[in-house]
């Protein structure tokens, strides 16, 4: 259990978003004003990359639904998860999400504007896999993460097109350039991989298909999430280059199909669900292609429309996702054939659920009403195809009113039902939809101030130029208010012959067998299968394969590189030799070298090694090299000592390789051997002129204050070269550690894994 | 178990500490003289190593009085958060910064001093970990 110190910590967290939407609000007079407040910082200025923030109507818009309905969802996040011992850190990540969601919206640099994208993508990766217990919500974390993730790389490449394009990466200087960009040879590929990023984040035709798999979120996640800010991303992204990508026919064609294509399957997939969730997943599906399909209209009254409907959308569809959470809360249900009667159970929630499905069906005087309006005036008024438009509108349309009263009018309407678990939602999970519904009958009411002061800035925003929008609840006698009509009334007369539609419409729904799902899936299986033959072929386990490669690698470049050289090599001179030291050296290395290599004797190729080695560490100090020559001493006493302790863990010394394995590593080696010899003696050749040498010595004292260089050198100079190769030992020192104590396999694997092709394994 | 030589046994419990104090000597010489942190921080592993093989792992252990991954985090740390004095007056990251006064065996005190510090540490937990956990599986 959670002490109630704990709850109380959470409960404050409301603060965060409240502040944030506090500020926001403050700024509402200025940006009416049509002087949007910026900030402007530097930070990787070389890669163009600023901190530059602006928030102009179209971003405040945006922030505005995003801090303010985060606030709510963090009430509501309150009541739905508590004493859930995770509920502090799940109200972090909201919280991290909806800043991440805030710098997309405020952002005015292309590049910043991406890390945010990606944040929101990270961060919506783990509130979609919060029951991370479950397999179904780990996978739909990562499908999700999958998709946005790749719709996310192209749009960075797309977004660095368009910056250079443009020739600015702030996205306030490239809205006058329009012109030169859309004229750019780069602008179709640009065009796509932008739109990819738009389309995958705002779940469009054929990338739909993740947002009801995230269904598996909790309810405060989908409500926030997946209503009214992370999918309206893309939204926001297309309406942010409308007046700089847009008005461009290859634009108005892909977003009119996409989203044309998405509006329709959207709409026809959710009538067909049973479970509430799915019902609000796909019909969000069905908004947001609506709001594509309006940007892709690109008139000034269509981005009107898609602005009202966006906002319309976001209130009434977070309280629809929040009444849902409700209900799989209190009932312990989310399919709507098992819910029915809870009007008497839950009145205030079945007030916000009615209030929302009249303002998703378009019923007056709600904001969905007026959207609806416009929405219809938009396409009717088209520069081509109005008619056809139009009509698909108005058939989405119809399918979207029998949503509603799927969504809203089924739990509640009907023969009261009892359920064993019932408990009524406490003031925490009402306040949020009840907030919500309340707001879209208000605006509704309000459609002047709301024209003039929030939809006009935004909409001037996303054309790029000065435009009053005007909205009214009542236009007259128009063809969009008979069009209204014949929506409703088509709307209800599908709801009421649903039922009995059912079972044709299984049979139409081909999705789930050939859809993008499967694709998904078949190339999530196809690259872990390549992954794991590529894994196979490269990764054989066997020591000696490893070492070959490296070596035989290393040897056949730094060969490849004499060659190229001309095999300009330092002839050998032995005249050089004088000391008898030096001699007597060299004879310990080679006798010490045949020695460790013919021995019969673990002990003894070691203690050889080891010869070699401090032989080595005498001709450093011979040649004064003392710090050198101190080092390889100790690292030698080391190595010895590390030898002999891994000495206990060997079986005693047996000739086990083939006589032609054994020729085969002759080869290896020698080959390596004789190569970086030649290389050695390759960099004899080249005249000692370096300018370096001199000048570390000169600078040792006055410049790092040490009679040392070596050391100056380490510490100081090259000081960064020391701190990542310590750094590099510090990771292999937790490795080898990890490895030492993982507890060996009760079987040796060799005898599972391919046979050797030299056969040289036992 | 096996039987330990008495002889080594009481060499290393006096070595250990004359090796340590050889390699923190080692240690601070180094920016004037042959020495180093690296240096340094072989040879008191090395000591430890000593000490290790004539009274076992264990009491190496005891005697290195903490964990080998502590040595090697605080190091890199050390190491680390000896290049950002510099930041804090402007220079670029880890620009060496000396005192003016000299102190009597270790000599003039500057950031390059505690990154040195942070090598020794460094080194010498990278070397004991392996050691001692070799040593462990192999039972010594």
């Amino acid at each position: 259990m959670v002490s109630s110190r704990k709850d109380n910590l959470s409960r404050w967290l409301v603060l965060i978003p409240l502040g944030v939407t506090a500020w926001l609000a403050g700024l509402l007079p200025a940006i009416s004003a049509g002087a949007p407040p910026a900030w402007r910082w530097e930070w990787v200025s070389l890669l163009g990359i600023r901190l530059d923030f602006m928030a102009d109507g179209l971003g405040w818009l945006f922030a505005l639904l995003i801090s303010g309905i985060g606030a709510l969802v963090v009430v509501y996040a309150n009541g739905y998860l508590a004493g859930h011992p995770q509920l502090r850190s799940f109200l972090v990540t909201i919280l991290l999400f909806m800043f991440a969601m805030l710098g997309v919206v405020l952002a005015d640099n292309l590049l910043l504007l991406f890390i945010f994208w990606e944040l929101t993508s990270v961060t919506s990766y783990l509130l979609i896999g919060f029951k991370h217990e479950y397999e179904a919500s780990r996978k739909a974390a990562l499908q999700a993460l999958l998709v946005t993730g790749l719709g996310g790389v192209a749009m960075l490449a797309g977004l660095t097109l368009l910056g250079l394009a443009g020739g600015s990466f702030q996205i306030s200087a490239l809205v006058g350039q329009a012109a030169s960009i859309q004229a750019s040879p780069l602008y179709p590929a640009m065009l796509v991989l932008v739109l990819l990023g738009a389309f995958t984040k705002s779940a469009q035709f054929p990338f739909h298909f993740w947002l009801p798999g995230a269904m598996e979120a909790p309810a405060p996640v989908s409500a926030y999430l997946h209503s009214a800010t992370m999918v309206k991303a893309g939204i926001y992204l297309l309406a942010r280059f409308t007046p700089i990508l847009g008005g461009h026919p290859a634009w108005q064609a892909a977003l009119l199909a996409v989203g044309g294509a998405t509006l329709l399957l959207g709409a026809f997939l959710a009538i067909q669900k049973l479970d509430l969730k799915r019902i609000l997943a796909y019909s969000t599906i069905s908004i947001l292609g609506a709001l594509v399909f309006l940007l892709g209209v690109g008139t000034p009254l269509a981005v009107k429309g898609a602005l009202t409907l966006l906002l319309a959308h976001s209130l009434y569809k977070g309280t629809l996702f929040m009444v849902a959470g409700i209900l799989e809360h209190s009932t312990g249900e989310r399919e709507i054939d098992k819910l029915s009667g809870l009007r008497r159970q839950m009145p205030l929630v079945a007030l916000a659920a009615g209030a929302a499905a009249l303002s998703m069906a378009g019923l007056p005087p709600l904001l969905g009403f007026i959207s609806k309006e416009v929405f219809y005036e938009a396409t009717r008024h088209s520069p081509g195809w109005a008619n056809a438009l139009t009509a698909v509108a108005v058939t989405a349309n119809i399918l979207l009113v029998a949503v509603a009263g799927l969504a809203a009018l089924a739990p509640f309407f009907g023969a009261r039902k009892e359920f064993k678990d019932y408990h009524a939602p406490g003031w925490q999970l009402t306040l949020g939809p009840l907030m919500l519904a309340g707001l879209g009958l208000a605006l509704g009411l309000l459609p002047g101030w709301l024209g003039a002061a929030v939809i006009t800035p935004a909409a001037s925003a996303a054309l790029g130029s000065a435009y009053t929008a005007k909205l009214a609840l009542w236009h007259g006698l128009t063809p969009e208010l008979a069009l209204s009509g014949l929506t409703v009334a088509g709307g209800a007369l599908l709801y009421w012959g649903l039922p009995r539609l059912r079972p044709t419409l299984a049979r139409l729904d081909v999705g789930e067998r050939i859809g993008p799902q499967r694709v998904y899936e078949a190339g999530l299986a196809g690259m872990l299968r390549l992954a794991a033959g590529q894994t196979r072929v490269i990764q054989s386990g066997y020591l000696e394969n490893y070492i070959s490669i490296i070596l035989l690698t290393a040897a056949g470049l730094a060969g490849y590189g004499l060659w190229q050289n001309g095999l300009h090599i330092q002839p050998l001179e032995w005249g050089g030799l004088e000391m008898i030291e030096e001699i007597l050296l060299l004879a310990i290395i080679a006798v010490a070298g045949v020695a460790a290599v013919a021995t019969r004797s673990r002990l003894m190729a070691v203690a050889s090694l080891g010869a070699v080695g401090f032989a080595v560490a005498m001709l450093y100090a011979l040649f004064s090299a003392p710090d050198l020559a101190m080092t390889q001493f100790a690292i030698e006493t080391l190595v010895v000592i590390l030898f002999v302790l891994v000495l206990y863990r060997l079986p005693g010394f047996a000739s086990l390789s083939s006589p032609r394995a054994r020729l085969r590593d002759w080869l290896v080696a020698g080959t390596a051997g004789v190569t970086i010899t030649g290389v050695l003696l390759a960099i004899l050749a080249i005249p000692l002129e370096s300018r370096l040498a001199p000048w570390l010595a000169e600078n040792s004292v006055p410049l790092a204050g040490g009679r040392n260089v070596v050391n100056v050198i380490l510490v100081d100079f090259r000081g960064i070269d020391t701190l990542g190769e310590i750094t590099v030992l510090a990771v292999a020192a937790i490795g080898i550690f990890a490895l030492l104590q993982m507890p060996a396999p009760r079987k040796p694997e060799i005898q599972e894994a391919p046979e050797d092709p030299e056969g040289s394994d036992a | 178990m096996r039987t330990r030589s008495l002889i080594l046994t009481t060499a290393a419990r006096g070595l250990l500490p004359l090796m340590i104090v050889f390699s923190v000597f080692l240690l601070f010489r180094g920016h004037n003289e042959p020495g180093g942190g690296f240096v340094g921080g072989l040879v008191a592993s090395a000591a430890f190593a000593l000490y290790g093989f004539a009274n076992g792992v264990n009491q190496a252990r005891a005697r290195l009085h903490t964990q080998p991954n502590v040595l090697i985090g605080a190091g890199l740390l050390l190491a680390a958060a000896s290049g950002l004095p510099s930041l804090l007056l402007g220079q670029p990251f880890m620009t060496g910064l000396w005192s003016a006064a000299q102190l009597p065996v270790v000599g003039k005190i500057g950031t390059p001093l505690f990154f040195d510090i942070g090598v020794y540490l460094l080194v010498l937990g990278v070397t004991t970990m392996i050691m001692f956990s070799l040593a462990e599986e192999a039972g010594a």
